[in-house]
């Protein structure tokens, strides 16, 4: 479980990071998307306890990062962007050490050999990570980052360097790591996050601009309702039918194709049509050869997302609401992470969900635009 | 702690730079030895003090990898996120070099024993030089670590060290530019590492000196701590 609320990031006059805020439950799989620079990893690296946030707080299981770094960081395994290898160890040697620096208790011996099989680098077991190829350096990266069984791990861009065949297979370790572990996952590959993650957070220019699934994204963006239909039907009867049913707006004829006829039915918002349309051709016994509703891939919601204005995308906040009742449910136990959390809800509560970050210090947010 | 000392310390002997330190004092040590035995003298006191400026050579390249080559090669991101404390980190890359350190000047002990089948040697004598000689280490090498958590370079943390160590040699230059009895000769000279430590080399065991060298190895492996730590926040 990991929660992150109103992660701000500053460097000096810079805001990289400008207010993050969502929660992974238990097995959930998170996909980070978002064009270079967008503050991917500097959130990954604030979650992790590498920076520290300029204001806003991430916990792991409950462990504040910042509060009890100790038993946060043993709950998280951790991929950076770039691996941290060392180049003059044998991958056993490596992986022995991250074994120690963990303090793990799982038994050593069993342990390893399931990570190395799990992430496929036995047959460079013995060999100086220098000499490794960089898918190689990839896999004893991912390694690392399972020593210790960690339940949260946080992969930054974990397939970059990989032949597409070691893609495949890092991508279904990562969707069988996902049935028992927290996953967030940052990748530039669309498709990727397509297969592995069932959600997906959006952040461009520091800015989270969206937090859904895809199919929720799809739907939101989507401005195309439209159902195109070739059906084998007498055309006049069916385009009865079809203007009868609730919710539509318009049908047009747009091609005879022997004794099928191609409609094109427009509803007034996004209503489901596709299943009314089928269930009154079946009762007509009008053979369907098509219908397709036209739904948004991936690619178009990101290039959407990305080309708008952050600011304009900016989320508003539903976890802030959530921190005020904490806070004020228990004020006395953690009064250091009650501090953190008010300073996030007063940011909020300046009405502009995107000019969160703005108020806490406004001469460096108007040198920002 | 006892993983990162393990691996900095291997990490020493799987480059050059251990092999390198060591046959670097070896060398001269064995030099002035072999001057030294055929005097005929059982102390080795005079090779204590010439010593000074033989670590002073080595402390820099024995530091100057530890944190310096971790930011580069962004593994301090792994040290960083493992559930270890930062006063852990930093003990246990001092310790690896302090142990490399000792096992380099490890070899007075065996000059010693040489000297012992001739001549029986005051051992205790040796006790303290050997003593002045590692807290003498402990104290730059802390320096050198500080200088190493500054950059992502070695070669810049190796100079940054050597600097240090020409200031505080010139702190005696500048000491013997004003009189005795003056204010800043006394501050100077209780600056001044080089007295502190031949103090050692002639026999006198001042808890002072004991104390500045461990002072100043806390102090300085503090500000390390301090300034990895003042880094997440940059």
């Amino acid at each position: 479980m990991i929660e992150v609320k109103n992660l701000v990031k500053k460097y000096g006059s810079h805001t990289a990071v400008k207010g993050v805020s969502f929660t992974v439950g238990d097995g959930e799989i998170v996909g980070f998307l978002g064009p270079n620079g967008a503050g991917k990893s500097t959130t990954m690296n604030m979650i992790t306890g590498y920076l520290s946030a300029t204001a806003g707080s991430a916990s792991i299981n409950g462990y504040d990062i910042l509060e009890q770094p100790e038993q946060a960081k043993r709950h998280i395994g951790y991929l950076p962007e770039q691996p941290p290898l060392f180049l003059d160890m044998t991958v056993r040697e490596y992986l022995n050490f991250v074994y120690d620096l963990k303090k793990t208790r799982l038994p050593r011996t069993p342990h390893l050999a399931e990570i190395v099989r799990l992430v496929k680098v036995e047959g460079v077991y013995n060999r100086l990570i220098r000499n490794l190829s960089k898918g190689y350096r990839q896999r004893v990266g991912i390694a690392q980052a399972l020593v210790g069984n960690p339940d949260v791990l946080i992969l930054d861009e974990p397939t970059v360097g990989l032949d597409p065949q070691q893609i495949i297979e890092i991508r279904n370790l990562i969707a069988q790591l996902g049935r028992s572990h927290t996953v967030i996952l940052s990748s530039h590959i669309l498709s990727e996050i397509q297969a592995v993650c069932e959600r997906i957070i959006i952040i461009n220019q520091g800015y989270q601009i969206a937090d859904d699934t895809a199919a929720g994204l799809s739907a939101r963006l989507s401005d195309d309702h439209s159902v195109t239909l070739r059906i084998v039907a007498p055309p006049r009867e069916a385009k009865a039918m079809l203007e009868g049913l609730p919710g539509v707006l318009s049908v047009q004829v747009t091609g005879l194709q022997g004794a099928a006829t191609e409609f094109k039915v427009e509803p007034e918002g996004p209503v489901e049509l596709n299943r009314q349309i089928a269930e009154r051709a079946i009762a007509k016994r009008w053979p369907i050869l098509e219908m397709t509703s036209r739904e948004l891939t991936l690619e178009d919601i990101y290039i959407r997302l990305v080309n708008d204005d952050p600011k304009k995308l900016a989320m508003n906040q539903p976890a802030v609401g959530e921190a005020e009742a904490k806070a004020a449910e228990e004020p006395a136990e953690q009064p250091a992470a009650e501090e953190s959390t008010t300073e996030a809800v007063e940011a909020a509560e300046s009405a502009e969900p995107t000019e969160a970050t703005e108020t806490t210090q406004p001469d460096e947010a108007q040198k920002e635009e | 702690m006892g993983a990162i000392f393990k691996r900095e310390f291997k990490a020493y002997f799987t480059s050059p730079v251990g092999f390198a330190i060591l046959f670097l004092f070896f060398f001269f040590s064995g030099i002035f030895f072999s001057v030294y035995f055929r005097s005929g003298s059982p102390d080795l006191s005079g090779i204590f003090s010439t010593m000074f400026y033989i670590v002073m050579m080595i402390i820099p390249v024995l530091t100057m990898r530890l944190f310096s080559e971790d930011k580069r090669q962004k593994t301090d991101q792994l040290l960083l996120t493992a559930p270890v404390k930062l006063p852990s980190i930093v003990l246990g890359k001092y310790l690896a070099a302090l142990a490399v350190f000792a096992l380099t000047v490890g070899i007075m002990v065996v000059y010693q024993i040489v000297v012992a089948f001739f001549i029986a040697p005051d051992w205790l004598v040796f006790l303290g030089n050997f003593l002045g000689l590692l807290l003498f280490g402990m104290a730059l090498i802390s320096v050198g670590v500080f200088v190493s958590a500054l950059t992502e370079s070695q070669v810049v943390a190796a100079l940054g060290c050597f600097v240090v160590e020409l200031v505080l040699i010139l702190v005696d230059v500048i000491a013997g530019m004003f009189s005795t009895m003056s204010l800043p000769y006394k501050v100077l000279n209780w600056l001044s590492v080089y007295n502190r430590y031949t103090s050692f080399t002639y026999g006198t065991m001042d808890y002072a000196n004991v104390f500045f060298f461990l002072s100043v190895s806390f102090v300085f492996l503090f500000l390390t701590a301090l300034v990895i730590d003042r880094r997440r926040y940059a």
